[in-house]
């Protein structure tokens, strides 16, 4: 059996996300960085309400969801383990390109003395501009 | 349509102190399974609520099933399934912590001591301590693990977390979830930490003035409630099927918490997601109660 990633969840109670969505997308991230891979374990649900404060509910619910999207599969007795197939292997190139990007547009912001609150507002509307696409 | 069953279910339910009603019309369902909240201000029927559910007070209107029965101070088999911590937290002060524990064994059937024993040894609070020797957030660990042991099916807990420092709370609040991920019980808690609500809780009953102003699951809420903004244009009309909750005007335009039971597309409105806590708020601020009890409200659309 391969060996327990050290993926810890975190809840923003900020993102008006519900708190089973910002699990997801923090699987999906760790995948996407590489910090997940196939045939990796995740926590199992006990171990997540002992790490952070969080209704057991939300944790299998997050679960359910990677499995849906299949990104995860459960494994009767086992727990819940990243399953990349190919159609949802993440693109590491392109996602390293694009955070290339976003870092260099903030550097050029910080340069013309564009302040944080108003990169996250920008960032905010653009992303809403270009509708609701859900990942 | 076939619903899961459900651990509270209250039909008009009403409960009058002398003059005063200190929970009215209270429709609502809370189904098994989950982590419900009761919010609301001091007075707003939360407590009146549990303890009815509890079997310790009885309903003057209405009716009330709690894991599809009657509850009263007869019902043994309730007793044995139903697991409520007071407000108070009633522990014996001249006891050591081993002894609560004997005295809960004797007392209750279905006591499991392995779990009492377990949880106390996480929260690194000794067998032998004397209860008046624990902090008050030790006190408040000790009361709830009393009342985990019994292993019930349905938990009232009665702002189980109330007054504690906020590393107490979270250990707390955290055992509270473990057993529910080890034995699957229902729980349901008041509470005025609305930020323990997003957390922890997975339904969401708001009080105001002895009434229920809404009551549905958190996702579901989250789903439906959007902020509205606008620059300017003080009268521009809301398109049909958006419920005003809550609306901010100021000399340069408007702001409103909405609920929006179908998707909204006006490019002329900035949309944002509000949080749990910001929903919450606006009911409580608003605080007009519904006619039929369940969800808010009369208003609508732009009419305030």
């Amino acid at each position: 059996m391969s060996q327990r990633p050290s993926l810890t969840f975190r809840l923003d109670p900020q993102s008006g996300l519900a708190p089973y969505r910002q699990l997801v997308d923090q699987v999906r991230h760790a995948v996407r960085t590489g910090l997940l891979r196939d045939g990796d374990q995740l926590p199992s649900v006990r171990d997540v309400v002992t790490q952070i404060t969080i209704n057991p509910n939300t944790v299998h619910r997050a679960y359910r969801e990677l499995e849906h999207q299949g990104i995860a599969e459960g494994r009767a007795g086992l727990g819940t383990f990243i399953t990349l197939h190919l159609s949802v292997a993440p693109d590491a190139t392109e996602h390293g390109t694009f955070e290339q990007a976003l870092h260099d547009l903030v550097i050029n912001a910080r340069r013309a003395g564009i302040d944080e609150e108003t990169i996250r507002e920008l960032m905010r509307t653009a992303l809403r501009q270009n509708g609701n696409v859900r990942s | 349509m076939i619903e899961e069953t459900a651990v509270l279910e209250a039909v008009n339910l009403g409960k009058r102190y002398r003059r005063t009603w200190g929970l009215q019309e209270c429709t609502l369902t809370i189904p098994k399974g989950r982590v419900a909240a009761l919010v609301g201000p001091n007075g707003s029927g939360k407590s009146t609520l549990l303890r009815m559910a509890a079997g310790l007070q009885e309903p003057s209107a209405g009716t009330l099933r709690v894991l599809g029965k009657s509850p009263s101070p007869g019902a043994d088999d309730l007793r044995e399934r139903v697991g409520y911590l007071d407000q108070d937290r009633p522990l014996y002060k001249s006891f050591r912590v081993a002894e609560m524990l004997r005295f809960g064994e004797m007392n209750n059937p279905t006591w499991n001591m392995d779990v009492a024993k377990n949880h106390l040894a996480l929260l690194d609070i000794p067998l032998r301590s004397r209860v008046s020797n624990l902090s008050g957030g030790q006190q408040a660990q000790v009361a709830l693990t009393l009342c985990l042991a019994k292993q019930p099916e349905l938990l009232l807990l009665d702002e189980p977390a109330a007054a504690l420092d906020p590393v107490a709370r979270e250990d707390l609040l955290r055992l509270l979830m473990r057993q529910v991920a080890d034995s699957e019980s229902s729980v349901v808690l008041s509470t005025h930490a609305l930020s323990d609500v997003a957390a922890i809780c997975d339904y969401v009953v708001v009080l105001a003035h002895a009434r229920v102003v809404l009551s549905n699951d958190t996702e579901y809420i989250v789903e439906t409630h959007r902020i509205l903004s606008i620059v300017g244009d003080g009268d521009l009309a809301l398109p049909p099927g958006i419920t005003v909750i809550h609306e901010q005007r100021s000399a340069r335009g408007r702001s409103l918490l909405v609920r929006v039971e179908l998707p909204f597309n006006d490019d002329r409105w900035r949309v944002d997601r509000p949080t749990l806590e910001e929903i919450v708020m606006a009911y409580l601020r608003k605080g007009s109660p519904h006619r039929d009890g369940r969800d808010v409200d009369e208003t609508e659309s732009g009419a305030r």
